[in-house]
């Protein structure tokens, strides 16, 4: 079957009575003419890679601006204590923190579904599985949903900031986390849709405004969003609270807002916080280092920045 | 149909997939094409390439890509001093290309056995990329699939021969398109496939008359 909507998946589901991540699985099987196994394989790379991103953060490093670092390790240093939305909530920010800078400072991240919002499933995965102690096998049934929920939003919507706005990055990012905590906790099919709509309709509008058209600003914080949104939208789900939009129309919505947000808010720097005073002296500062670095840093380049003319 | 590892992942080394590891795609991408390293690029980008490149590690990105790293390679922010360790020496350009994605780069290269290679190619999102051009004959593949870029004389019967012997080799064609700058003029086959291509049926097609060179890429896992 083809990842369409999640009507589909659901049906395909309850047609064949298996689970949600068995029926997306098998769709990956299908499609890359892979076995179970070697499907498995990968997700479980995928995994380890979130795991190894997060055991290898380091708090030192800056990013290309300087905007970026540390602020991880001083909430993970504020979470230890008595923080206002408690300890397992301050751990997420800090997970997510902690990914989102590490993006920035150029190490190695799972995108997921993009880079920029590449914290916000290793933010609600990880100090769950710490917590819980919850086996591999679970938690990588947790991102076949998640990954399944993310390809029926690529195909019907989008998940790029150019095409969308951050709806479409840190909004698909916060509407797939939903749905593996809520195949976590052992919910429905159907609550896992609920939490999905619930993630996604919470962030719709979201543009895209990176200062410096930097990952950096505000994208970083903005996984905080991503994953403390999707806690509390499978958190409804589970509660038993339905989206009173149903999930594949909140998904059409996200693409048709995206679609009409002005190109201004669509990752060209060109809105929002991006021309702030503050944002467009960022701006200046990075341009005017660019040809600074580059003679510093290369001793082999010549660089010439001057505009050639059309080519071809 | 969408890859649910396009959604979780790719693994790679950020900030961003499309300037970043998409970028490190094409360097590498120019490499394959090449058919050996690198030791001279010029490389002119363009649009928000150019505009963002710098902090998005666009450039060293490009760099590691010539040198042979993959996108989730660690060494991606020093490609600058692994290329001087390595012999390969490059220039910066902005470039305004017609009608090209905003997300797009020209690569000169020239190889140490003499090989040159022109290609553009722009980064089209999540990692994923684009050849639009190679030696200024307009193309269109995107290294998902194993490839045959064939450059033949613009004569009859050469697309049935090579389809021929694909077929003998049980070789499925997924995606073909032909391409040529005049009538009887030099062309470009790019025939993506589904299965690998064996070294054996290359050496037969390379020796097809009418065939003047082909250079074939492997899809990457």
């Amino acid at each position: 079957m083809n990842l369409d909507s999640m009507k589909d998946i659901l049906a395909a589901a309850r047609r064949e009575d298996k689970p949600l991540w068995e029926i997306i699985l098998e769709t990956d099987m299908e499609n890359r003419g892979v076995t179970r196994e070697e499907s498995m394989e990968k997700m479980a790379q995928a995994w380890h890679a979130m795991l190894d991103a997060s055991a290898s953060y380091d708090g030192r490093r800056h990013s290309a601006s300087g905007l970026v670092g540390g602020q991880g390790e001083q909430m993970r240093a504020y979470a230890a204590g008595d923080p206002i939305c408690g300890n397992f909530a301050a751990e997420v920010i800090t997970e997510a923190l902690c990914m989102g800078e590490s993006n920035a400072c150029m190490r190695r991240i799972v995108a997921a579904p993009t880079a920029g919002a590449c914290g916000v499933m290793p933010a609600v995965l990880i100090p769950l599985y710490r917590r819980d102690n919850i086996s591999e096998e679970r938690m990588l049934q947790a991102m076949y949903v998640a990954s399944g929920i993310g390809a029926v939003i690529a195909y019907k919507a989008c998940i790029a900031g150019a095409a969308g706005g951050c709806q479409a990055e840190i909004g698909s990012a916060s509407a797939m986390a939903a749905g593996a905590l809520v195949t976590l906790r052992g919910g429905t099919a159907e609550q896992v849709c609920h939490a999905v709509a619930m993630a996604l309709k919470n962030l719709l509008g979201l543009v895209c405004d990176p200062v410096a058209g930097l990952v950096e600003v505000p994208c970083v914080k903005r996984n905080v969003i991503g994953a403390m949104n999707a806690m509390a939208a499978a958190d409804m789900a589970l509660a038993g609270i339905e989206s009173r939009i149903p999930v594949d129309e909140v998904i059409d919505a996200m693409g048709d807002v995206g679609r009409r947000l002005p190109v201004e808010f669509r990752e060209t720097a060109l809105g929002g916080l991006a021309v702030t005073p503050t944002g467009k002296a960022v701006k200046e500062r990075m341009m005017g280092s660019r040809n600074k670095n580059r003679t510093l840093t290369i001793k082999d380049a010549r660089w010439k920045l001057q505009r050639t003319g059309p080519a071809n | 149909m969408i890859d649910i590892f396009d959604i979780m992942g790719p693994i790679m080394v950020g900030p961003s997939s499309s300037h970043t590891a998409g970028a490190v795609r094409i360097g590498r991408m120019a490499r394959a094409l090449l058919g050996e390293a690198p030791v001279r690029a010029k490389l002119h980008l363009h649009g928000s390439f150019a505009e963002t490149g710098v902090g998005h590690g666009t450039d060293k990105a490009l760099v590691a890509g010539l040198l042979g790293m993959a996108p989730d390679d660690l060494s991606i922010p020093q490609s600058f001093s692994i290329a001087e360790d390595q012999g390969l020496t490059f220039t910066f350009n902005e470039i305004d290309l017609r009608d090209a994605h905003p997300n797009s780069v020209q690569l000169e290269v020239v190889g140490e056995e003499g090989n040159c290679l022109t290609m553009q190619a722009c980064s089209v999102g999540g990692g994923r990329i684009r050849v639009d051009k190679i030696d200024g004959v307009e193309v269109n593949f995107t290294g998902d699939y194993n490839t045959l870029i064939i450059h033949n004389r613009d004569d009859r019967g050469h697309v049935a021969d090579v389809t021929y012997a694909l077929y003998q080799a049980k070789v499925n064609v997924a995606n073909m398109s032909l391409h040529r700058d005049a009538k009887g003029g030099s062309a470009i086959m790019i025939i993506e496939t589904d299965e690998r291509v064996p070294a054996l049926i290359l050496d037969l097609l390379r020796r097809l008359p009418g065939i003047l060179h082909i250079t074939y890429y492997e899809k990457e896992d």
